[in-house]
């Protein structure tokens, strides 16, 4: 049976090329391998080899033609003493390339596209029961017990990272686990981020469920590219049949003095990224539900923690077990003037605006979103239609930053409800400097969160 | 440290030796033909094929049991079908259709498969590595004796992450053999240009790692060779190095004119050193095997090939809405 040898796409841009020189006339037996033709592409001239055997009975392409569209018949390939079919293609110009690339597939629908929508409302659904007895706890013991309560629920949860044993934690925040759960558990790597965060997705794709503890968020950029390329890709690219569940720990952000290597926020950075979940919590209760939760979720995620707030105290649930869901912000203090919506230590300036405020009698709701993907844009949208007036405070670099993400959100879904532009507070534009006047100059203060207020305010 | 090179071979049964030349030629085979509808259009992006090193994972298959794991880089076409996975599956993701074994969504260098344990297909040079090292922490972590196959090329063999994973892999003797797929070039850069070290399996040396140099054009040693790394694992040892010293002889990928090598040097690998060839050879001189036999296998492969290019032409483009799946668990 004759069939026809089609000018080849030799690269995933290619069109169209010249067909620079055959090596095989018309007669000629071919085997399978056997290279029948020079093709130059924009990039360089390719050997094309014969797929099936037979014998070259006609080439349709003259050596030399420049322009020969892709997949229109070059040559025709009949068995031995067969002719070639009189219907046989004659001239150099072919049918367009299949298309199998059909626009219709590639645009999703924008998210501005949609009609107006119902009115968006917050899940204002109290975390814990009411009357629950409450006892107080640093944020660095809220994540240590969140860890060990569900290791002890599930051996496939081990904790791995540098010093996260025997030295009992960088940050003290592992203190106690290598004693009740063993080396087994409780690993200890050498300084080698990149390295171990690849074994610790490997072994979360054999079926375990490892917390990764980062000493710091900056050390995770050696090891970014198993975040997002293995970690939070793997299940799309699978066609939903690889996940990983991971959770990636530590702190976050500025601490004091440490300059701009290790005092960088990467909030924006993470929950840019389809596939990962974001968290970034500010109270230790917070801290301790949001970290069992992640622990429990089949997906990697993000756990953004700040060395400032360890140390800090809170009001804990005394419950043998509880969490706090992805995606459901909490509203701090309710007010009807400014909507304040801030996450992680960025809570700490907006609390203590919103008090002063309140002294100038104006009334800011303080909203912290706790995860930032999923991020709960309902209740910001729901603060922003009662406040009109909107102020993002976060410790992060301002291109870029989780506010002006928010920002277009509310720009696209409550643009109506505005009633002055939104102010995003973010870290200075700079690498964080050492000297502490200039440090103190490049973070964002409650003065900044004030001050904005009063801006878009107008009072 | 172990011998240099291996040299035993195992006694194998004619069965076995006509079932690597199947494996082998279906791969070969498959190669030939994602190259054809690569050329039609069919197969878009980068497509990296097998042909020439067939050898070395259906080698290392004849070593692994049940259970066992595998986990390659983007040229994994030839990984897939040695460990079973249907052939239909893996054309029609080369084709980027439903049926595709990630529906149409990872392409050639994206593909998975939980059923055989394979874990990719991974498109970053040597990231394959510390996730293979971590398939197999898991299965120590289980306590069970799985053994993860971490394949790799000379290319990836330059990447940190590699001699990172090497110390830990010996530091926790994680049960896992790595294998290097040393085809002389990473992509148009050879051994040579890129590195002094006189051989990459030495270099586990630095770690305590014990390795050794593989003919990988030949099934029989890389089986044997497969079989020792293996035991040493299982055993509890640790990890193993295995370089295997193969040759690809096509480009890197479909748009590679590989003008970085002589034709002279890639026809006589082709004609003297062909792995399908060899065992063929075996099979003939041996008399396990008529030309007949051998035909009938040749047009068993090609109808197989020819199903799975049909079904992948025929499965259609995933529906619009697996854009939105398969992003959270």
């Amino acid at each position: 049976m004759a069939t026809e040898i089609l000018m080849p796409a030799l690269s995933p841009t290619m069109e169209e090329g010249t067909l620079a020189k055959w090596l095989v006339k018309e007669g000629d037996t071919v085997t399978s391998g056997d290279i029948i033709a020079e093709i130059e592409t924009d990039k360089a001239t390719m050997e094309f080899e014969a797929v099936d055997d037979g014998v070259i009975g006609k080439l349709l392409v003259a050596a030399g033609t420049e322009g020969v569209k892709v997949n229109a018949p070059i040559a025709v390939l009949v068995s031995e003493g067969e002719d070639v079919p009189a219907d046989a293609p004659k001239s150099e110009t072919a049918p367009a390339p299949a298309a199998l690339n059909g626009e219709e597939g590639k645009i999703a629908a924008p998210a501005s596209a949609a009609p107006a929508p119902e009115m968006p409302k917050a899940d204002t659904t109290p975390d814990w029961p009411e009357g629950t007895a409450m006892k107080t706890q640093t944020v660095r013991e809220a994540l240590r017990d969140a860890m060990a309560e569900e290791m002890r629920t599930s051996d496939e949860v081990f904790v791995m990272g540098e010093e996260v044993a025997e030295y009992q934690g960088a940050y003290k925040i592992t203190q106690g686990l290598l004693d009740e759960f063993g080396a087994r558990r409780v690993i200890d790597t050498p300084i080698t981020e990149h390295g171990f965060a690849g074994i610790g997705v490997g072994a979360a794709f054999g079926g375990l469920r490892p917390i990764v503890e980062f000493m710091t968020f900056n050390f995770a950029m050696q090891a970014i590219d198993h975040i997002i390329n293995s970690a939070a890709k793997t299940l799309y690219m699978s066609g939903g049949q690889m996940g990983c569940p991971i959770v990636f720990r530590g702190p976050n952000g500025a601490a004091a003095r440490v300059g701009a290597q290790h005092s960088q926020c990467y909030a924006a950075w993470y929950a840019q990224i389809p596939g990962l979940k974001v968290v970034m919590p500010y109270s230790a209760a917070d801290a301790k539900g949001l970290l069992k939760t992640a622990i429990r979720d089949p997906n990697p995620v993000i756990f953004l923690e700040n060395e400032i707030l360890y140390g800090r105290s809170f009001d804990v649930p005394d419950l043998e077990d509880f969490t706090i869901p992805f995606g459901k912000a909490k509203i701090w203090r309710e007010g009807s003037d400014v909507t304040i919506v801030s996450f992680g230590i960025g809570m700490t300036y907006a609390l203590e605006a919103a008090e002063r405020l309140a002294k100038d009698g104006i009334s800011a709701e303080v909203l912290d979103l706790r995860t930032i993907r999923p991020m709960d844009t309902d209740a910001i949208l729901a603060s922003v239609r009662k406040t009109n007036r909107l102020v993002t405070v976060e410790e992060g670099f301002p291109q870029g930053s989780v506010g002006n993400y928010i920002t277009s959100v509310v720009m696209q879904q409550a643009f109506d409800y505005l009633d002055a532009p939104v102010i995003n507070l973010c870290g200075k534009d700079v690498p964080m400097p050492y000297a502490a006047n200039l440090e103190k100059l490049a973070l964002v203060t409650t003065d900044e969160v004030v001050e904005a207020v009063h801006k878009v305010t107008y009072r | 440290m172990a011998a240099r090179k291996s040299t035993a071979k195992p006694n194998v049964s004619a069965e076995d030796l006509l079932s690597y030349y199947r494996d082998m030629l279906l791969i070969r085979r498959f190669e030939e033909k994602a190259g054809q509808l690569y050329g039609m259009g069919l197969i878009g992006g980068f497509c990296h094929l097998y042909i020439g090193q067939e050898a070395v994972v259906v080698g290392l298959e004849a070593a692994a049991k049940e259970g066992d794991k595998r986990i390659t880089s983007y040229r994994d076409h030839g990984h897939m079908l040695a460990c079973g996975m249907d052939p239909k599956g893996v054309m029609a993701e080369l084709t980027g259709r439903e049926g595709g074994y990630s529906k149409g969504k990872g392409g050639s260098m994206h593909m998975f498969s939980k059923e055989k344990h394979f874990y990719g297909g991974h498109g970053i040079v040597g990231a394959q590595v510390p996730l293979g090292a971590g398939l197999a922490f898991s299965d120590k972590y289980k306590g069970n004796d799985n053994v993860t196959f971490t394949y790799f090329g000379d290319g990836a063999a330059n990447q940190g992450q590699v001699y990172e994973t090497y110390n830990m892999a010996m530091l926790w003797d994680l049960p896992v053999v790595f294998v290097i797929e040393n085809n002389k070039y990473a992509m148009g850069t050879s051994v040579q240009r890129a590195t002094k070290s006189p051989s990459l399996w030495e270099r586990g040396a630095a770690y305590g790692i014990a390795g050794e140099e593989v003919d990988g054009m030949d099934v029989l040693a890389v089986k044997a060779a497969g079989e020792k790394a293996v035991a040493h694992c299982r055993a509890g040892k640790g990890p193993y190095i295995l370089e295997v010293m193969t040759y690809r002889y096509r480009g890197h990928s479909m748009s590679d004119p590989a003008k970085y090598r002589t034709r002279d040097e890639v026809q006589k690998m082709r004609t003297e050193r062909d792995a399908i060839e060899h065992v063929r050879d075996l099979l003939v001189t041996g008399k396990h095997a008529t030309e007949d036999d051998l035909k009938t296998i040749d047009k068993d492969i090609k109808a197989i090939v020819n199903e799975a290019a049909e079904f992948s032409k025929e499965s259609p483009e995933p529906a619009l809405e697996e854009l939105w799946t398969d992003i959270y668990a």
